[in-house]
Order: structure tokens, then sequence, then C-alpha cells
């Protein structure tokens, strides 16, 4: 009987015929699929590129633009042409005033608002409170989120039925409705609960509000993956060897877990981005003179006939950060899942 | 009257308008002028008829006369309903003189001053057919109590009023309706020589019996002007037609209208109500156009443009009651430091407003000019604003150890109020205090500055005057009795109350009655007073800017109800 030849087995010493093969971790190959997804790193690379430079914001306003963005100048001037303008300009009549275009030089490259402060500068700025906001309520969603998901998904029974319908009632309500809802009331007097107490000028408002909104729709699915993965019977056998609840959570179940938050997180940021930029506009988000994308966008409502990029640019900064941030997610999703691709395409063919 | 546009209106002495466009006008001229003279008021003729297509963003406040408070809602009701006395329905000065409407003459006042009687216009039918007789008044003013008006201060003077409440209200020992000898005397607690002023605001206008003690919603009351309501659909339109039971019995009270039918079309942006009229899809826009259209609007629709001085204050309250602003010192302060012809760029140019320091508009009874906050202030502070001073604005603020408080500055939503606000933020942050801004939407806004739990600041407010007195001003917003803690209709938001400013106020009211002149001189040494304490932060006095359609014509602007809609023609 001829012998059957076998394929060396992982972790085999090596020989000089046959090399050892060094097998990768889940993470390892995820990242290598996500490497050779080029539209996710094209989409990485232009999100950081919006991170670093809305973080550089200061030294564009110091050493570039030298303007305070924050600071009303109804009244300033610039030199254009060796001849001084105003900023706010009004025509012979004395009736109605313009504000500066964009003098794609680094004094008002993009123009003026109708407070007379530099669009460019603000907009910079306006970045670093949208991300912030945006990437830090995202978290607080997912952080709860997982919270939720994990307590309701393993322990089941009436702990799961007071959670799920906790989670039900919340998505009940559009999720932008009930932002707004929450934000006008919590506007006046800020938040406190208990002894900690949030201003309502602090951009912590609109992070916890943006953030408790949506945690049920990060809540269910974490939810359902937790019923998934508590029926595995490397579960079972946690538990038949006297595993603790807490050993189970964390050891077994977290770990299956966490691939839907990593997924989720990008889209989620995208949301909450959204959302913040609808509350600002709105006036119940950001508070002038603090800057967002959302607050730049109604600053140039008014000015959408005579200076529209007071408006557009912080839209085109909305659109390639959120567009950035769905091919990132889809990325992700699709090298830590690359199943779920297969799935799709072997039902559609 | 409260806010901008949509709060009460009041009248304007003002000497004369200013127009873009002069000349009067017909239908497809360049524009007309608000001078009133040699405009046509009445409708007859061959310019009777069409259809006039108002727009407006939001709906008037009520088409209740007992309820309705804001300008929106008075220009319909002017139309459609009468008081005892009116206001002249034409342009320019003379439309702030007062004239019998549903009294065959205005009274003169008897018994010291505390007795009117009014002989009340036969023959006036109300639109549903029943006659006009002299206890309607009486009713009125009792429904006013029983649906909780806001203008029952109208009445406040009149024997019984005081013991009226929401629950029971019986004026008959003060009012004595006599509806077969058509007449009504009234009996007031002591003279009032505002009474009939007050009784000639939409409070005071003739309802039948019928009328339910309670707002009436979407079902207009049945009137006697020259319009009624044909429908009213919140958030869409209203719709007026003429009244098949209308005769001209007083032209300068309550003229026929022009137009057959009139239409407002509700719920449109500002800026949609500017491009609509500029294509002729609409005769006129209520909302003052946006200032990012006004550069638009003057250079190439500029015979349709008209601008009108009003006798309105815009300001900043500040709260004499809440740090930083308890210090007198910082209160002078920041009015040293506004640049308030920023604020008039702000507003859309210095065609469209005045700087001011005051209280009073100019062309007011009672104004004298008084600015000592300003660069150089003239001789006993008697001269106009010039520039900021911003070295003195810092000094009074080192002096007060207030520097680096937190500070909340209050607006509206609306564009105006919002970019006012950010600029007042901003000086504050200049003068090293630690600013930021909180805007609430206009329907929750006044209510909430206006309650001290709230303890606001610093805050946006306007006033547009209720009739030509400058009690209107002075009293109506910073006397003590305005001052309600805890109330949502506080008008004294600033919470100024003043023992000597009120003993001012006080002599000033009681020589009203007697004296105009002694009057006049005690109100302008009030508004020094209170100019010199501080507790507001004027910026400017506004203009009106309307803006009209091609057709439009025999535009007039009135100083009591601004553009008189009905006396302006479509074709």
């Amino acid at each position: 009987m001829a012998e059957v030849a076998t394929a060396p087995e992982a972790g085999q010493l090596a020989t000089a015929d046959s090399p050892q093969i060094a097998g990768k971790s889940p993470w390892g190959l995820a990242w290598r699929r996500l490497r050779r997804d080029r539209a996710a790193i094209a989409a990485l690379i232009v999100f950081v590129l919006i991170v670093v430079t809305s973080f550089a914001a200061p030294l564009y306003a110091n050493h570039i633009a030298h303007t305070d963005p924050f600071q009303s100048n109804v009244d300033g001037t610039i030199t254009q042409n060796g001849k001084k303008v105003s900023v706010l300009q009004t025509n012979a009549l004395g009736i109605g005033v313009t504000p500066i275009g964009p003098t794609w030089h680094s004094q008002y490259f993009l123009g003026a608002d109708s407070q007379g402060r530099d669009v460019m500068a603000r907009l910079l700025y306006g970045g670093r409170a949208s991300l912030l906001i945006g990437i830090g309520s995202a978290l607080i969603a997912c952080l709860l989120a997982a919270i939720v998901g994990l307590v309701a998904g393993f322990f089941g029974g009436l702990i799961d039925s007071i959670l799920s319908r906790l989670m039900d009632v919340i998505w009940a309500f559009p999720v932008y409705l009930l932002a707004i809802c929450i934000s006008t009331v919590l506007l006046v007097k800020g938040l406190q609960v208990g002894p900690v107490g949030v201003n309502p000028n602090s951009l912590w408002l609109p992070t916890i509000i943006i953030g408790v909104v949506y945690v049920p729709y990060v809540a269910r699915p974490i939810r359902g993956q937790v019923l998934s993965v508590r029926e595995k019977e490397y579960v079972e056998a946690a538990i038949a060897q006297g595993a603790s609840n807490l050993r189970l959570i964390f050891s077994d179940v977290l770990p299956n877990v966490v691939t839907v938050v990593i997924v989720l997180l990008p889209l989620m940021i995208a949301n909450t981005i959204l959302t913040e930029a609808a509350l600002s506009f709105l006036s119940i988000g950001v508070r002038p003179p603090n800057a967002s994308w959302g607050t730049i966008i109604g600053d140039g409502q008014e000015l959408l006939y005579v200076r529209p990029w007071v408006s557009i640019a912080p839209g085109i900064m909305i659109l390639l950060t959120v567009l950035s941030l769905n091919v990132l997610g889809d990325g992700v999703r699709d090298a830590l899942d690359p199943r779920a691709k297969l799935r799709v395409e072997g039902d559609g063919s | 009257m409260f806010d901008s546009k949509r709060r009460l209106f009041a009248l304007a002495l003002v000497g004369s308008a200013v127009a873009l466009a002069s000349g009067c006008g017909s239908s497809g001229s360049s524009g007309s002028s608000s001078g009133g003279g040699g405009n046509s008021s009445g409708g007859s003729g061959s310019h009777m008829g069409g259809t006039m297509k108002l727009q407006a963003t939001g709906n008037p406040d009520s088409l209740d006369p007992a309820i309705a408070y804001e300008v929106e809602s008075w220009q319909n009701l002017i139309m459609t309903n009468d008081g005892l006395t009116g206001f002249k329905r034409v342009g320019g000065p003379d439309g702030a003189t007062l004239v019998p409407d549903l009294a065959t003459a205005v009274p003169q006042a008897t018994d010291g001053g505390k007795t009117y009687v009014f002989h009340i216009q036969p023959n006036v039918k109300f639109s549903n057919g029943e006659p006009v007789v002299p206890s309607d008044f009486k009713h009125a003013w009792e429904r006013d109590f029983l649906v909780g008006s806001p203008g029952t201060w109208t009445l406040g003077s009149i024997v019984g009023a005081s013991k009226c409440t929401a629950k029971a209200c019986n004026l008959s020992s003060g009012v004595v309706a006599d509806d077969s000898a058509m007449t009504l005397t009234v009996h007031l607690t002591a003279p009032d020589p505002e009474f009939l002023d007050k009784v000639a605001l939409p409070f005071s206008d003739a309802v039948p019996k019928s009328a339910p003690n309670k707002d009436i919603g979407t079902n207009p009351l049945p009137a006697t002007g020259p319009y009624m309501f044909k429908s009213y659909v919140p958030g869409q339109s209203i719709t007026l037609v003429r009244n098949p039971q209308f005769h001209q019995w007083s032209k300068d009270a309550q003229p026929q209208g022009y137009p057959n039918e009139i239409v407002w079309q509700l719920g449109l942006q500002a800026d949609a109500e500017v491009t609509n009229v500029e294509n002729g899809n609409a005769d006129w826009m209520f909302e003052q156009p946006p200032p990012g259209r006004l550069n638009e609007i003057a250079t190439q629709y500029k015979s349709q443009v008209h601008i009108n001085p009003l006798t309105a204050t815009y300001w900043f309250f500040m709260n004499v009651n809440t740090p930083p602003f308890n210090n007198l010192k910082v209160r002078q302060a920041l009015n040293y430091a506004i640049d308030r012809n920023a604020t008039v760029k702000l507003y859309g140019g210095p065609a469209l407003a005045q700087p001011t320091c005051q209280v009073l508009p100019p062309n007011f009874p009672g104004y004298e000019q008084y600015c000592p906050y300003t660069a150089n202030p003239a001789a006993g502070g008697k001269g106009a604003w010039t520039a900021p001073d911003m070295a003195k604005a810092k000094s009074l603020i080192a002096a007060s150890g207030t520097k680096g408080q937190n500070v909340t500055v209050w607006s509206e939503t609306t564009t105006l109020s919002k970019s006012e606000g950010e600029y007042v933020v901003s000086l504050l942050n200049q003068l090293g205090y630690h600013a930021s801004l909180k805007s609430l939407d206009r329907g929750v806004y006044f209510d909430t500055v206006d309650n001290s739990s709230n303890k606001a600041q610093i805050g946006w407010w306007d006033w547009y005057q209720d009739y030509p007195a400058a009690s209107d001003f002075i009293n109506t917003l910073l006397s003590c009795g305005a001052y309600i803690p805890n109330d949502d209709h506080s008008n004294n938001a600033a919470e100024f109350c003043n023992k000597s400013v009120d003993s001012t106020i006080k002599t000033a009211l009681s020589q009203g009655a007697t004296s105009t002149a002694a009057a006049n001189q005690s109100w302008a040494k009030a508004d020094q007073m209170i100019t010199d304490q501080a507790p507001w932060l004027p910026m400017f006095n506004p203009k009106n800017i309307d803006f009209v359609s091609k057709r439009v014509g025999n535009y007039q602007f009135s100083p009591q109800w601004l553009f008189l809609l009905d006396q302006a023609w479509v074709q």
C-alpha cells in the first residue's frame, strides 16, 4: 500500500525540504485582508489626513492666516492687491453687507462669514470639534451598547426582556428627533447626575446625548452575537468546567463579540458626525463662538446666494469624512468576516 | 410691543419716512413714497380687484382680537375688525392720528378726566349680519379678562377691572352700555390720558356676544371690517375675502380695500420669499429680507424696496441682579465697549438703522438725544454716539474685579438675534470674560429669559411702540412694576427697579393728564437716569424694509400698522 502523502502539520519542525509555515492569528489575517483592500486603505488615508489637518488648526490660524477664528471682525480690513479692503463690505446705498469672498491666499482663503471671521480657520477648528464629538459619542455608544448587549444576551430571561424593551423604546424615536428633544431640554441648565454635572457649554453635552441615542443601534447586533456565541460548544465546555459568569463573559464571549463593535465603530462615527452637524446647525449642539461643521453650515445659510463657500466647504468636509468612514467600515467588515462577503456573493450567483 | 416684526407694532411719530423710490404709486410704477401725501386711500375706481398674495414664515399668534399680540396678526385684524377709535389709515405721519372708528367721534374726557361717553355708529353689522351695539364692547372687554388676554393692561383703569379674573369679570360698575341710545359710557378709576389710544388696539375691537370665552383658534369671529376670514390653515394659508356686510362709514378709520381677495402663504423661509417676490409669484413678504439678499434687492430691484423708520429700539438687557452685571461698572463698561456701527452693519447697513445709547427712539414723545457712552462725548452726554471707547471700558472692568467670569449671552435662533449675540460674545471675550452663546427658538425665548428663575445674565430684546407714548417704553419695560419675579411674562428682563427712576416715572404719568410738555420733560429725565444706570446695552433704532412685487401700487407705510396691505392695489 502506497503511503498517503500528507501536508506538514502546523508547528512541525522544519526540515531542509519542508520549511515551517508560520500561522497567522485571526487579527493578522484580517489586517492582511484589509491591507489588500485598496479602497479601504485610501479611505483610511483620507480620514487620517482630515484628522491631522483639523488638529493642526491652531498652527494654521496662528502662523498662516494670522487670525482668531472665534473673534468677530465686523469692522476689520485686509490688504488685497495693495488696497485696503473691508472684510464686511457695504454697498454705496448703505443697504446690505457682504463678507469678503475667497481670496485663495493665506488670509481669508475661503473668505469671511457674516461676523468677518476667517472661514478656513473656522473650518479646521470646526473639524476638531466635529471629530471629537463624533468619535467620542461613537465610543460612548459602543461602550454602553457592549455592556447592555452582553448582559442582555448572556443572562437572558427577565434581564434580557427589560433591557431589550428599554432599547426598543429608545429605538422607537427617530434618532434625530430624540437627540433634538434631549438637547433642547438640557440646553438651558446642562446635565446633573448626582455629583457629576456637565456644563451646557461643554462639548461633553452633545457627545453624551448623541452617544446615548445611538446605543440601541449597536446593542442589538451585539446582543444577537452574544446569543449566538453563548450556544457554542466551547462556552458549554467552559460552563461544564465550572467557569464563573464573569470569566465566561470576558474570556469566551467578549473576544468573539468585539469584532462586531470594531466593524460598527467607523459606521457609528460617520452617523454621530452627521448627527452632531444637524444639532449644531439647529443651534442645539456646539455653541458659538465655538465652531463645528454644523455651526458653520448654519452661519452660511443666509449667505448662500452671495458667499456659498461658507456652507459648501464644511459640507464637503462632512461628505469626505462620512464617505471615507463608510468605505473604511466596509473594508473592516470584509477583513474581519470575509465569509459575509462570500455568502453575499454565493447568494447572488 | 415686543420683538421684531412678529410682535406688536407701535405707532411712529416719525416726521418723515425714507423711501428708496419716491412718488405716488400706481400699478407697475417705480414704487410709492411712504409720505402719505397724495396717496389714495379707500378702495375705489379702476384699481379695485385682484388677489393680493402675501407670504410669511410662521403663523400669526392668533386671529382672536383678544389674544393676538403680534404684527402679523394685527395686520390682518385691522382689515377685519374695528374698535371705538382707530388710527388714520394712511401712510406717513398722519397715520399716527387718532380718529373715531365705531364711535361717531373721539370723545373728550369729563368728570376730571375719568369718564368717556362714546356714541356708536348706527347700522354697522358684523359679517354674520348681527348689528353692532354698545354692549358688544363691554362684552369684548370682559372677554379679554376671561380668555386671559395679554392686553388687559390696556383696560386696567376701568372701574371694576381690578376685580376681573379669568374666572369671572363684570364691568357693569365701570361700563354702561345703552343699546337703545347707542351710547357707551366708561368710568375710569383715575384720569388716563392714554385711554383712547389703548382702546384703538385690537384688544378692544367689537365682538358679537356669541363669541366664546376662549381662543377661537382657526375659526375667526364675525367682524365688521371690509374683509373677513374665509379660511385659515395653520402652516399653509390664510384667505381673506370681502365682507358683504361692510359699508364704509369712516374713510379715515376703515376705508374700503382695493384687492378682492388677500391670500397669505405660510411656512416659507425668508430666502424663498425674496425669490417669489422677485419673480412676481408673491406681492410682499412679511419677514425682513435676510441680510445676504439685501445687496441684491437694493441694487437689482431698487424700485420695489421701501425703507421707513420705526419707533423701536434693539438692545441687550443686562440682569442687574446676577453677576457680573449686578456691578454698575460692568454694565457701563459694556456700553462704552460696544461698537454700535458694527451692530448696525450686522443688521444690514447704515441705511437701515441708527446707533443709539438710550431707551426712547428718536422723534418720540420725551426723546432728547443722550449718549454718554461714546468716545469724546458731548457736554452732558447730550449728543450722538460716534465710536466705542475700549480703553475706558477696560479700566471699568479692571476696577470691577469681575474679569474672567463666565457669561452666557442669550439670543433667539433668528439670523439677526444670533449674529448680534455672537458679536456680544466676542466683545465680552475681548474684555476678559469667558462668554458663550445660548440660542433659543423665538417661541420659547422670551418666556425663558423673562423668567428670573432662569437667571439669564444678558440677552437680546427689542421693542416696538404700541402707541406714541414714552410710558409704553419706560413704564412698560423698566419700572419696578414691570419686573415680576419668576414669571414668564415679566417685561423687565433686566430686573431693573430703581426708586428714583420710579418716582420720575410716576411724576411723568401724572403730568401726562395735564401738561404734555411737562410730562415729556420728565420722560426725558427718566430716559437719562436709566441710561446712566445702564440696565440695557442699547444698540440701534431700526428701519423697516418692505419688498413688494412690481405690480403693487399705492404703497403706504403707516407709523402704526406698517404696510397698509388692503390700501395697496395689485391691478
